[in-house]
């Protein structure tokens, strides 16, 4: 078993970037948690069905208008769905919404599988998987690539968040929604709003996923797993917390299946699950959370 | 016991008298094959029955009883291929492992509220049958084979008999004391604690029960599908249980024997009518899933502004 220095760095840069992916979807898992409390059950099978729009997409375009092109319809689709399913049950106990957010789960799994079939297809990247080597270690550029991509979208968002009147009044909206209302802000709109970037984000993490792991109609029902494990890691209410546990995560999750033999790559799938049960116990507002006082 | 119980005793107890006969003339009515597909839903019935024990009575969230029954299931197969148990003796054993499994994790379930407990156990389902592969014992990806076959009306009778016992076990449960405690908690932890009921034993309890119930269910798969693999035991499964039972809690308990039958005969018959696509029966899951919960949202709305006489305003 290899253990060298620059194999060892290797490992680090593939672990970024499927951490990268994995931040993408904890990012949107945590902006829907922050304004209502609900865990979008759905997020992963919406990245998959919006992964394969971009797959037709590519068909008619190249790569990167295909691309913006499907973050735009993610974006009204999420905005559109939020209006129409979410709504009739907004006051509903949480628990009851996550279960609609399980339904719609069902639906986008089904309807990937039914419009595009079961099998699996391989997805392009837009970036060559030549590795480039710097001081004795080998990079891909796909791996740089994806982690580019994931930064410049969490650097996006938090412009959005923190700089314009419309972050203003999501955060607030998310922040006290009865007291946002009195001064003027929809923030039955800002729910939606926040729906519509979920989509958006979890349609990137798809694209990146995809040619990593190939296209399939389950493609994203592990990564649902690890970006779990990676919000509740960084603190399921804080969006920082979700780019540092994703990144945290890939890393930690590679240099495992790498170098413990009994994971290898069998037993990915049951790490996530001890990754969440130990934070939940051991440390439950994750690393960057506010901890939750309950008054009873 | 008052006037009103006993009425209300004996009104169900004779529904149950009639689905039993139905249940024991059904064999002679209807053609062979279609008792695999009843034995089916018998199995469904039992574990979508715990479920309703913890989810709906306990009030903890589970997506993850696919896990349990994968329990169950490889405790029968492995009984039966390594030291060649009766088939039958196996599936109360198959219902103690799980129940057990049931109960250890209902330890660490006491931390986790709702929506935390959804992704927990949700997180089982995932990686289950990765654990499964990885163990000897359970015959790694390819599963075990169960070799002895018996007739179809054999499976049949077996499923509903123990899907019968199970129901008038559990039945007599939620008669009594655990279920006015879980209930109570459902509603609000903090007054049954009040109240002296002890929260953290009953909650675990009620884990442990369901489990049983879906190992049992899983044994019954392991003897109907002549052996067990991994791939019978998906996340989709967990999740089915829980369209079975919100579509089934519409209605009272018996509700549930048509939850379980709408989980096996939309995999059936989606395919038939509409494409022979994986993908449909999953819309129809999800769809389902959606509206049921969407009816039942309305109905308690409706069911609220009766006793409260106006209309809620929050």
């Amino acid at each position: 078993m290899l253990f060298t220095a620059s194999d060892v760095a290797q490992q680090v840069v593939s672990g970024l970037s499927t951490g990268g992916v994995y931040a993408s979807l904890a990012l949107a898992l945590v902006l829907i948690y922050r304004s209502t409390g609900v865990i979008n059950f759905a997020q992963g099978e919406m990245a998959t069905f919006t992964t394969f729009i971009a797959w037709s997409l590519m068909h008619h375009m190249s790569y990167w208008p295909a691309f913006l092109l499907t973050c735009l319809i993610a974006f009204g689709g999420g905005v559109a769905l939020e209006r129409t399913v979410i709504r009739p049950v907004e006051n509903a106990s949480v628990l009851t919404i996550v279960i609609v957010t399980l339904g719609l789960a069902l639906v986008f799994n089904g309807a990937s599988a039914w419009i595009w079939g079961a099998e699996v297809r391989s997805f392009k990247s837009p970036f060559s998987t030549r590795p480039i080597h710097v001081a004795g270690v080998a990079f891909s550029i796909q791996d740089l690539g994806i982690i580019a991509v994931s930064l410049v979208l969490v650097v996006l968002l938090g412009l959005l968040f923190r700089f314009t009147k419309l972050g203003l009044a999501l955060r607030a909206a998310a922040t006290n929604p009865a007291e946002s209302r009195l001064v003027g802000i929809r923030v039955g709109w800002m729910l939606a709003l926040g729906w519509g970037l979920a989509a958006v984000l979890g349609a990137v993490s798809g694209m990146m996923a995809a040619p990593l792991v190939f296209l399939d109609p389950n493609m994203m029902v592990a990564i649902l797993l690890y970006a779990f494990a990676a919000a509740i890691l960084g603190g399921l209410d804080s969006p920082i917390g979700a780019v540092v546990g994703g990144l945290t995560f890939g890393v930690a999750l590679n240099l495992i299946s790498a170098y413990w033999n009994f994971v290898g790559g069998t037993l990915k799938l049951p790490v996530g699950l001890t990754v969440i049960l130990l934070v939940l116990l051991v440390r439950p507002q994750g690393l960057l959370g506010r901890r939750v006082v309950r008054r009873v | 016991m008052n006037a009103r119980s006993v009425a209300g005793v004996s009104w169900r107890a004779a529904v149950f008298a009639a689905l039993a006969l139905i249940a024991w003339q059904l064999p002679h009515h209807v053609s062979d094959f279609r008792l695999i597909e009843f034995a089916s839903v018998g199995i469904y019935f039992i574990a979508i029955f715990g479920l309703n024990i913890v989810t709906g009575y306990s009030g903890q969230i589970s997506l993850g009883h696919g896990a349990f029954m994968a329990i169950g299931g490889y405790t029968t197969a492995m009984l039966i291929v390594h030291r060649h148990w009766n088939e039958l003796a196996t599936l109360p054993l198959a219902g103690l492992v799980a129940g057990v499994a049931g109960l250890l994790f209902g330890v660490p379930a006491l931390r986790f509220s709702g929506p935390y407990l959804a992704v927990v156990t949700f997180a089982l389902a995932v990686a289950t049958p990765s654990v499964i592969k990885k163990w000897g014992l359970t015959g790694g990806s390819s599963g075990l084979s169960i070799l002895t076959f018996h007739s179809n009306r054999w499976y049949y009778a077996v499923t509903w008999i123990s899907a019968g016992i199970l129901f008038v076990l559990g039945w007599i449960l939620l008669q009594t004391k655990p279920s006015r405690a879980w209930r109570a908690l459902r509603d609000s932890e903090v007054a049954a604690a009040a109240s002296g009921v002890n929260v953290a034993a009953y909650k675990i309890a009620a884990f442990g029960i369901s489990a049983a119930y879906a190992g049992v269910a899983g044994g019954l798969l392991a003897l109907l599908s002549f052996g067990v693999s991994p791939g019978n035991f998906p996340v989709q499964l967990s999740i089915y249980l829980v369209v079975g039972l919100v579509v089934g809690r519409l209605g009272p308990l018996v509700g549930l024997l048509v939850g379980a039958g709408f989980v096996e005969y939309v995999q059936i018959y989606a395919p038939k009518w509409v494409s022979k696509s994986p993908g449909v029966p999953t819309v129809a899951f999800g769809v389902a899933l959606i509206l049921a919960v969407f009816l039942a949202t309305a109905l308690g709305a409706l069911t609220n502004r009766w006793h409260t006489g106006s209309r809620e305003t929050t």
